[in-house]
């Protein structure tokens, strides 16, 4: 038995490129990227990082509603969006709004989103995507069903969904992967496993050396990735995307991550469950640390360069708070509204005596 | 015009549309090359292809999650839950996934998904097959309940569902499947959500219900004329929405009336029924308005179903009950 589970983890040596002193470690996995793909990539973690900075700000100022902290993803957040195209679908799950801003989502309805406003959930025409998924795993069945419905189509475009490790215990994650093996859905699964479930740790989810392993349940291909290392966690999206298109299958991503923050902003404290040790070996690794010495040993980056666009982030984020402070307030008649394509009797009835309130 | 049972009228809907929209999906559990374990969908799957009528793996949440990513990429999946018992594997994909859907993408997003799943007792089937749990899914705002209780309207009601934009789940009473036949058009024609029929004209009393105890009704009426009470029957057709105007415009008339369903007395719609006729009618009452049910227990072991589920002569005594209040 135990040789079957040696034999089984070998299979999932974690994929790196970009060790922590920002050295090619992996040359002939590199991926084809332009030194302005490079520099834009760059850029978004830059501008992402100070996204959370400010987000936590206006969240402790009670200008924000929930947040969960993204600060440590970067490379595992944006590696893989990187690699999407525009018609691609996302399916993110409650931490996964910088995916959608970097598809289109405007900052003020990401800002909607956190305070609680329906417009916040309207996507822009040209963002396949949904809102950011709350109930852990139903996004991972939903992502199977989207996959199969573009392969249905002959579309060559792929669903992504993300969970975290312990999103990886529930049902509907196995149910999903699952399905998507059975049906060949054009689908990438990527688990961002975080190292903690609020205050659970990933070992206490299961005795699985990797999540990615997991994906031997489902029958489909699995890759364990280094989530700190951009170019690795591109790089394999890129590949598993490709082979969803071109009717190979689904894939199961886990990337090897860290929130440097708290699990939200709901009161969750890790320095009651983390120690400052684990914190520091992390901060080691940082994303954007790393991918920074690349650059900056291939003199595509500048400190000029990285106060620029943290410069134009505060602005941004600034404006888009504005936006959404000044957007209507939502009356009960608008939640009636959008509720079915046509009213039934009941919300017939409701919608008269709201609609008269609303009118005094 | 052709003498169908319920089942075949079922599955001519399906037929229909399958026909009538290539994004129209048909699968579940058996579906596909099986044609259903009580062949609702018998034939489709040659007609129509693999493409579009195929088995599921053994997982009723991954099927209703699947049906979700299917309705975001344009399709209209009608996914069957081969028992209705099943139905808490995927309460969240129903209840809190494609419920909400149109809700929580501000309106930007549809869920035309029709979901039918057999239920009902009265037909010797082992632990939870036959429990009646339409109440659950009557308190989610966001769906549509429909309950056919004869061919001719589960034919219509089920293309109704099916073009409906917003989820159904369509609940089809297993007694009923094959229990007798009547004359079913052969074209397409549709019955409209959230319309009750009546069934049985009447002045004394009105019985409300839905699925097999809406003929549970027409018996006791049919006794109860002997006994010189003319009973009005209404048959609610849909449970969420319930049409309260056919009730309300009954209940004004007979000035009495009783509410029936297979489901436990804490369970199912009745008490919804009860309460929106105190709002609206009290006035108009000669008597409370009694209802009819089966006990607060769960759905009993296979050899108490005579005694358990509710028959005539329970309705028949309800209603000498109000009748002589």
């Amino acid at each position: 038995m135990k040789r079957t589970l040696e034999n089984i983890e070998k299979q999932f040596e974690t994929f790196q490129i970009l060790n922590e002193q920002g050295e090619i470690v992996n040359e002939e996995a590199m991926p084809e990227l332009s030194d302005d793909d490079l520099k834009e990539i760059m850029r978004r973690m830059v501008y992402t990082r100070i996204l959370d900075q400010r987000s936590i700000a206006l969240n402790r100022q009670g200008r924000l509603g929930f947040y969960a902290p993204t600060a440590g993803q970067e490379a595992s957040q944006l590696g893989s969006h990187y690699a999407l195209e525009q018609d691609d679908f996302i399916l993110p799950g409650y931490r996964d709004v910088p995916q959608l801003i970097w598809q289109g989502l405007p900052l003020y309805k990401a800002y909607l989103f956190s305070k609680g406003h329906y417009i916040g959930n309207q996507m822009p025409e040209e963002v396949k995507a949904v809102s950011p998924q709350i109930i852990i795993g139903a996004q991972i069945t939903q992502a199977a069903g989207v996959g199969l419905g573009f392969k249905k189509r002959g579309e060559k475009t792929i669903a992504i969904t993300y969970t975290g490790d312990g999103g990886a215990s529930q049902g509907d994650f196995y149910e999903g992967v699952n399905f998507a093996g059975a049906f060949g859905a054009q689908t990438v699964f990527v688990v961002q496993n975080n190292q903690y479930a609020i205050s659970v740790p990933s070992e206490k989810q299961t005795a699985a050396q990797t999540i990615a392993q997991k994906a031997v349940a489902a029958g489909i291909e699995g890759i364990q990735v280094d989530g700190m290392d951009v170019l690795a966690v591109y790089a394999a999206t890129k590949e598993a995307r490709e082979r969803a298109i071109n009717g190979e299958g689904p894939t199961l991503i886990e990337t090897l991550t860290y929130r440097y923050g708290p699990h939200t902003m709901a009161g969750d404290d890790p320095t009651r469950y983390r120690t400052e040790d684990t914190d520091n070996e992390w901060e080691q690794k940082d994303p954007i640390v790393r991918f920074r010495k690349y650059l900056e040993s291939k003199d595509l980056w500048s400190e000029e360069e990285e106060n620029e666009v943290i410069e134009k982030a505060k602005e941004e984020i600034k404006a888009a708070i504005k936006e959404a402070d000044n957007t209507a307030k939502q009356k009960v008649t608008d939640l009636m509204d959008i509720m079915y394509e046509e009213l039934p009797q009941n919300l017939q009835e409701q919608r008269e005596e709201y609609a008269e309130k609303e009118s005094k | 015009m052709a003498q169908m049972t319920m089942i075949q009228a079922i599955t001519d809907a399906m037929r229909t549309e399958l026909g009538n929209d290539e994004n129209v999906l048909v699968f579940g559990e058996d579906v596909g090359y099986y044609g259903g374990v009580f062949r609702a969908t018998e034939g489709l799957q040659d007609e129509f292809g693999e493409d579009r009528v195929f088995d599921t793996p053994l997982a009723e949440s991954g099927i209703n999650g699947m049906a979700i990513g299917l309705a975001l990429t344009g399709y209209r999946p009608v996914p069957e839950i081969q028992f209705f018992g099943f139905v808490f594997e995927t309460m969240d994909a129903i209840a809190g996934q494609m419920a909400r859907y149109r809700f929580r993408s501000g309106g930007t997003e549809s869920m035309p998904i029709t979901i039918r799943s057999p239920f009902g007792g009265g037909v010797n089937t082992p632990e939870l097959h036959a429990d009646s749990l339409e109440g659950t899914m009557a308190q989610m705002p966001g769906l549509k309940v429909v309950i056919p209780s004869n061919p001719y309207d589960a034919k219509g009601l089920l293309i109704q569902s099916i073009r409906d934009n917003d989820p159904v789940i369509f609940l089809e009473h297993m007694k009923l499947y094959r229990s007798f036949r009547e004359e079913v058009p052969e074209e397409e024609y549709t019955v409209e959500l959230g319309k009750a029929a009546v069934k049985r004209e009447g002045s004394d009393v009105t019985l409300i219900g839905y699925g097999a105890i809406v003929h549970t009704a027409l018996k006791a009426a049919e006794q109860l004329e002997e006994n010189g009470v003319s009973a009005e029957v209404i048959d609610l057709r849909t449970v969420s929405p319930v049409d309260y105007d056919t009730i309300i415009e009954s209940v004004k008339k007979t000035n009495r009336a009783v509410v029936l369903q297979e489901a436990q007395k804490q369970a199912g719609i009745a008490s919804n029924v009860v309460a929106e006729i105190q709002e609206k009618a009290i006035l108009h009452l000669e008597a409370p308005v009694l209802r009819v049910t089966a006990p607060d227990t769960l759905y009993p072991f296979t050899q108490a179903e005579g005694v358990w589920l509710p028959d005539h002569t329970s309705i028949i005594e309800k209603v000498e009950s109000v009748m002589n209040f």
